[in-house]
């Protein structure tokens, strides 16, 4: 029963936030209605990048702890993030295309994005490699910790750098910033997208634990 | 109304993602909770 009304709550949640995006938020100058993209575009980004700090955060007190609990957590996070960045990878040619004229180019913000989603499709693949539970654990936090690195190079390749991609909006330079409106449309569309990782993250570690016993069970069976 | 089809194909490739994986997650749960029921049962016949 609480998962169904939790879910309710998302749903109405992410119905508020893309009737926001669509009829409140007011229309670019520049742009035009193709900027829309931005509150799912940008709000899925931050929430990939929250999911994969989540993941960062589990592997490294599966490292400290060894409790397998830090394991789901992780593969469960790793796995939801690479949903939201798939989002993200997506819909940003779509926007690029009227805007750029081009589909994609190898800027670093463009090409730190697809690193990191490459990086945690080999988490997972990794993680199918290895039988024994502890080393797979352990194997897969160390690495886990490694892909995160590219997490900040992700938020930094526009400040950092030259890039396509267009320069922050947000924590920018002085001059740079999104209209008042613009902004609570977003806050409130990445919350809806924080709901639903949340929802989606809990789904995915419940399928861990059940692995979990999975492996208790086949042991039990083993040994007799 | 320029690039709406862009913009409608963008939210509606985005919720499929979602919902996809959610379709999966849950697929495979229901795969889990069956193969652990019928481990469970093995167990017992064993005992």
């Amino acid at each position: 029963m609480k998962n169904i009304l939790a879910a309710i709550v998302v749903l109405l949640l992410l119905g508020a936030a893309a009737y926001a995006a669509f009829f409140v938020a007011p229309t670019d100058v520049k742009q035009g209605l193709i900027y829309r993209i931005l509150y799912l575009h940008v709000a899925s980004a931050w929430t990939g990048l929250t999911s994969f700090f989540l993941c960062f955060v589990a592997n490294l007190l599966y490292v400290w702890r060894r409790q397998p609990k830090w394991d789901w957590l992780g593969v469960s996070a790793a796995e939801t993030g690479l949903a939201f960045t798939t989002v993200v990878l997506v819909t940003g040619p779509i926007w690029a295309h009227p805007v750029w004229g081009i589909w994609w180019t190898w800027d670093a913000r463009l090409t730190s994005t697809f690193v990191l989603w490459l990086l945690y499709v080999s988490y997972l693949v990794l993680r199918t490699l290895i039988e024994e539970p502890d080393r797979r654990g352990l194997l897969s936090a160390l690495f886990g910790i490694f892909a995160f690195i590219d997490v900040p190079l992700v938020f930094g390749s526009i400040r950092w750098w030259r890039t396509q991609h267009p320069q922050p909006v947000i924590m920018g330079e002085p001059g740079s910033g999104l209209d008042p409106l613009m902004l609570r449309v977003l806050l409130f569309s990445w919350l809806a997208m924080l709901g639903l990782m949340t929802l989606l993250l809990r789904q995915r570690y419940r399928l861990e634990a059940m692995r979990g016993d999975l492996e208790i069970i086949q042991r039990e069976l083993e040994a007799a | 109304m320029k690039n709406l089809d862009s913009l409608f194909a963008a939210y509606m490739i985005g919720w499929g993602i979602f919902f996809v994986f959610y379709v999966t997650v849950a697929r495979r749960t229901s795969v889990l909770r069956e193969e652990i029921e019928r481990l469970k049962n093995s167990v017992n016949r064993g005992k």
